[in-house]
């Protein structure tokens, strides 16, 4: 591992009991880059991340931080018990020690300023993740790790959230690392999109979305700078048991399994 | 007159005083029956302190100790649920505590005291074991306060943001077992819990802060000992299940007539 990694995997694998949900996967995050996991429900990719997080401890190969990493997680979505009294200003002051950057900027950043004082359970799905984005900033972290930042959010605010994202990556010079369910269009500055279906089924850059005229039809002209097409480059399929099916010639048994089903 | 009642009412008041607070903690968690379980297995403590001739607190302390780390190993299985787990553990291990202390043939011991309590049989030599176990929860409560809060809003984002999740959880659960070894000789085996989870769930509905919810369970519990005590005293009713009651009776009370604040 060298001293410009912050996350280096190494051939990780992950079993549940028998079942394999991860397997052979190597990569790392570099400071400042912004790194987009994508594949088909079931594909590993929330298991993936709490390896990374270290919430999950990999069965096979290993997974570093760098010594000293801070990583800020905005998790897809969180229920907070209503038998705890808990104000949207608490929630934010208790994830980090010592003397923060001033609330206030934060939330006004994130958009969730008229929010400070609402108890966090009566926040909508959204209003929560920008206050779970705002706590994660306040870390002041080298690596933000966002799992499915645009789950339930429509076209132009997944637009504004990936604008934002953009924009405080550039000022504050953290790592990006998200997952996204959405096997074609991804933020447009990912600098890596990583295909998952239990192993790294292609990995590489995105293609800016306005490059390509019948996206931009699609999208009515809409600004779409902020929203990247990724172009898959499998040199494999999967047949319907997931086995992994050589581009010409019969199936044949491959050594990664499971229930991959995507083209 | 009031020699015979005031160690009583110290060693009560001192107990509401703690289980305030942690007993916010057992609800915020959802962890009742888990409390429920390790007061039920704290007859066992009882009796095998007398087996070995042991300080009684210091056997209730090692016995539920133990319950709550084999509890804690034995919920990663997935053969049988949690509840259904905790109930076997509970009703087992006072059912063996009730054998085993009916065994004993050279110790009388009073089985409606160690089921229900025994407070007016409470002495001034009882105060320095248990102002001394609760000097010892209050202080490493204070110290653990953050993460334990920040692991009852969430543990997955406690623990990607590198919350020390197991250690907190171990000396929560040591706290826990210290609290029932004192309740023991309050309220006995069986109304732990409620000296635990009754004080805190009248206390949410007046709270704005985690904080705040902590101190008014305390108040509530102690406000409790002090008038389940005088109705002990005027209607020679038995010490532990009045001031119960009397806890139960606040609930109800504040939860008819206070209006909710949200924080």
């Amino acid at each position: 591992m060298t001293e410009h990694t912050l996350v280096e995997l190494h051939d990780v694998g992950l079993d549940f009991k028998s079942r394999r949900v991860l397997d052979q996967i190597s990569f790392h995050v570099r400071p400042r880059e912004i790194l987009t996991i994508i594949g088909p429900n079931g594909a590993g990719k929330s298991c993936l991340l709490k390896v990374i997080l270290g919430l999950y401890t990999p069965t096979r190969g290993t997974c570093k931080q760098r010594p000293g990493l801070k990583i800020g997680y905005m998790p897809q979505r969180l229920t907070v018990d209503t038998s705890l009294p808990l104000s949207v200003e608490r929630f934010l002051t208790l994830a980090n020690k010592g003397d923060a950057r001033p609330l206030d900027d934060v939330l006004r950043r994130v958009g969730a300023r008229s929010l400070r004082h609402s108890a966090v359970q009566s926040l909508s799905g959204g209003e929560f993740q920008r206050v779970l984005l705002a706590r994660a900033l306040l870390r002041e972290p080298d690596l933000l790790v966002l799992d499915e930042p645009a789950q339930g959010v429509d076209l132009q605010g997944q637009q504004a959230l990936y604008h934002l994202l953009a924009e405080l990556r550039d000022e504050q010079g953290f790592a990006i690392l998200m997952v996204s369910h959405d096997l074609h269009f991804v933020m447009a500055q990912t600098d890596q999109v990583l295909c998952l279906n239990q192993h790294v089924c292609c990995s590489g850059s995105a293609e800016s979305v306005s490059q390509h005229p019948e996206y931009l039809s699609l999208f009515n002209h809409a600004e779409v700078e902020d929203i990247a097409v990724y172009t898959h480059n499998h040199d494999h399929h999967h047949d319907l048991h997931g086995h992994v099916v050589a581009e010409d010639g019969p199936a044949e048994e491959h050594r990664h399994q499971g229930g991959c089903h995507h083209d | 007159m009031i020699e015979l009642v005031l160690p009583a009412l110290l060693v009560g008041l001192l107990l509401t005083a703690i289980a305030g607070p942690l007993g916010c903690f057992v609800v915020w968690g959802r962890m009742a029956y888990f409390g429920d379980t390790l007061a039920h297995s704290a007859l066992l403590g009882i009796a095998l302190g007398f087996l070995f001739d042991l300080n009684l607190a210091i056997g209730v302390i090692a016995v539920s100790s133990s319950i709550a780390l084999a509890l804690t190993v034995l919920q990663g299985q997935r053969f049988i649920a949690s509840d259904t787990l905790l109930g076997i553990m509970a009703h087992g291990t006072l059912a063996l505590g009730l054998v085993l202390v009916s065994l004993m043939e050279t110790v009388r011991v009073d089985l409606l005291g160690l089921l229900f309590g025994d407070l007016l049989a409470t002495g001034f030599d009882d105060l320095y074991w248990v102002g001394a176990l609760v000097v010892f929860i209050g202080v490493t409560l204070y110290f653990i306060w953050t993460p334990l809060l920040n692991i009852a809003i969430n543990q997955e984002l406690a623990q990607a943001e590198g919350t020390p999740v197991g250690l907190i959880r171990l000396l929560f659960m040591l706290l826990l077992a210290s609290v029932v070894a004192i309740g023991m000789k309050v309220v006995g085996a069986l109304l732990i819990t409620a000296l635990l989870i009754i004080p805190a769930a009248a206390a949410r509905k007046l709270a704005t802060t985690p904080e705040r919810m902590a101190l008014l369970a305390s108040l509530v519990g102690m406000a409790a000992v002090i008038l389940g005590l005088t109705l002990s005293w005027q209607a020679d009713t038995p010490a532990g299940p009045s001031i119960v009651l009397c806890a139960s009776l606040a609930f109800l009370l504040i939860f008819v007539f206070a209006r909710r604040k949200d924080a």
